[in-house]
């Protein structure tokens, strides 16, 4: 039942996308949420949906991924809808009853705003697709690294985060095993109200808090007997370098970019 | 009769994934009341996942398993009563331990069968010496023992619920050798008193041999035969084929018989193989 969840997003490929540096990666999703937002029309955004699929199709994760992405936010998608359907009060009305007015301007700013949102999601969880975690992380240490200069412990970040993703699927198998012992010892998990169900977490819980820790001594110890010391001087086994092939990608956005920004102009 | 019996038993894992694996195939078996049976196999042969099959935490992907006659997973709500008739000690059980002070983990079991204050008492009690804790450890965290103590406190808490079939995953793995013994001795000791089945599942032939009237050998999956511990034994050339040994004494006396020494073959414990070597010097 645990091992069915899977831990980040990572859908493995060797697409151009997949292969595109990670730092940039993270830089052009920024760009790519610039440019979402500078859309302030239909036809702009119409070149973001345009630009949305085209990855898709160019990563070659399939296209029920985007359902997938979207699923968890649907409520904020549908009550975004609603309010802009029901709040916004310019325009020609196509209904009026009581305090209800629903007018063309109405629709419009709601079809817009849903468009804008499902694109948002979509085009950044592509970031998670394609980018296993660690690589994230690493490009989020190398992106962060100037803060160094102001003191923040940035590496010190980044091993945190890379530690915690490393640790998930090993806490989920301890989680089954527990679990499974206490149901032999007749512990029932499944009946009752939320309370009791909560209450009869805790023979789970606290054994997994227990073996957290011994897991966090070990490691320490282990990283220690490697003689780590934080980040200085550190260096990488996986370099990161621009490519030839992270041109062209930074080039495919700016193309879309201007796009929007030129459409802005004439509408 | 028999306590534990399965029907084409096959559970697969990740079915509909690229995932899939076999992890029992097609096992028929029957183990009989107050039998003691070891279970060996290499690594990934499906025995742990076997053994979850007898109390109900896994439910087969077809076949059947039959526990004292009754059939599994009939109705969801005799689960349970299953597990308190069929204990299974998991690998490494000390890490489910959880409760303020042991007293309390070892009636967390005995509380889930609904029983009074008095009975949990009295079984708390009782287990408690068989596995030799004093009652001065009774009342200490489970967390201050040593990993001795706790991997008895733990085996405790299965046994006070006073299981007909008492299943054990390798409940040695990780002790000293003197650990060992003492572990492996009280579980021979409380199925020799309470006359209860007991499926112990190992990696070391020494202590099968020594502890266990039959062996169940599981391979790839398929069970491989289930058989008195001296005839499967006896077939050591196809254990060694698989990756599993006999234990070393047998291989010495295999080798003896096949240098031309007129000897027994069936000997797999020191205990039998001093006898036999005092009686042959004395020859």
């Amino acid at each position: 039942m645990l091992k069915d969840i899977t831990i980040g997003q990572y859908f493995p490929g060797k697409s151009p996308v997949h292969r595109l540096d990670a730092r940039l990666k993270i830089l052009l999703t920024i760009a790519y949420i610039v440019m979402l937002f500078m859309a302030d029309d239909i036809k702009g955004l119409g070149v973001c949906i345009c630009f949305t699929f085209m990855i898709y199709i160019i990563s070659r994760i399939p296209l029920k991924m985007m359902w997938k992405s979207v699923k968890p936010i649907l409520v904020i998608i549908i009550i975004t809808a609603l309010l802009n359907l029901f709040f916004v009060h310019t325009g020609t009305p196509y209904f009026e009853w009581k305090f209800i007015k629903i007018t063309d301007k109405g629709v419009q700013t709601a079809v817009f705003m849903v468009v804008r949102i499902l694109c948002l999601i979509t085009g950044t969880s592509l970031l998670t697709y394609t980018t296993s975690p660690i690589d994230l992380t690493d490009a989020i240490e190398r992106l962060l690294s100037p803060l160094k200069k102001i003191k923040v412990p940035v590496h010190e970040f980044a091993m945190m985060m890379t530690i915690a993703l490393r640790f998930i699927p090993t806490l989920i198998e301890e989680t089954d095993k527990i679990m499974c012992a206490q149901k032999a010892r007749g512990a029932d998990m499944e009946t009752g109200s939320i309370f009791k169900k909560a209450k009869a977490l805790i023979p789970v819980l606290i054994p997994l808090f227990v073996s957290s820790f011994r897991h966090a001594d070990e490691l320490a110890l282990a990283m220690e007997c490697r003689c780590y010391h934080g980040g200085d001087g550190r260096t990488k086994m996986k370099q990161l370098k621009l490519k030839l092939l992270d041109l062209w990608g930074t080039l495919f956005l700016i193309v879309f970019f201007a796009g929007v920004i030129v459409i802005n102009k004439l509408g | 009769m028999a306590i534990i019996r399965t029907e084409n038993l096959t559970y697969i894992y990740g079915e509909g994934t690229p995932f899939r694996k076999v992890a029992v195939d097609d096992v028929n078996l029957q183990i009989d009341e107050g039998e003691m049976v070891g279970v060996i196999g290499h690594t990934g042969s499906g025995k742990s996942t076997l053994i979850q099959h007898f109390n109900g935490l896994l439910k087969a992907t077809s076949g059947n398993v039959y526990i004292d006659g009754e059939k599994l997973w009939d109705d969801k709500a005799k689960l349970r009563p299953v597990r308190f008739k069929v204990g299974l000690v998991f690998q490494y059980p000390e890490y489910q331990l959880f409760e303020e002070t042991c007293y309390k983990d070892i009636a967390f079991g005995p509380k889930n069968m609904g029983l009074d204050n008095a009975e949990i008492d009295r079984r708390i009690k009782e287990t408690a010496k068989m596995v030799g804790i004093t009652p001065d450890i009774l009342d200490k965290s489970p967390f201050e023992l040593s990993g001795g103590q706790k991997r008895r406190v733990a085996i405790a808490g299965v046994m006070a619920m006073e299981p007909k079939v008492l299943i054990l995953d390798e409940p040695a793995s990780g002790l000293d050798p003197k650990g060992r013994e003492q572990i492996l001795g009280l579980i021979k000791e409380y199925h020799q008193e309470k006359k209860n089945t007991v499926v112990l599942v190992s990696h070391s032939m020494e202590d099968i041999a020594k502890h266990t009237s039959k062996i169940l050998v599981m391979n790839k999956a398929k069970l491989f035969c289930y058989d008195d511990t001296v005839k499967v034994f006896h077939r050591a050339a196809e254990l060694e084929e698989m990756g599993l040994a006999v234990p070393q004494i047998t291989r010495v006396f295999n080798r003896l018989k096949a240098m031309g020494c007129d000897i027994n073959d069936d000997v797999y414990t020191t205990k039998y193989a001093k006898e036999l070597l005092l009686k042959l010097l004395a020859r």
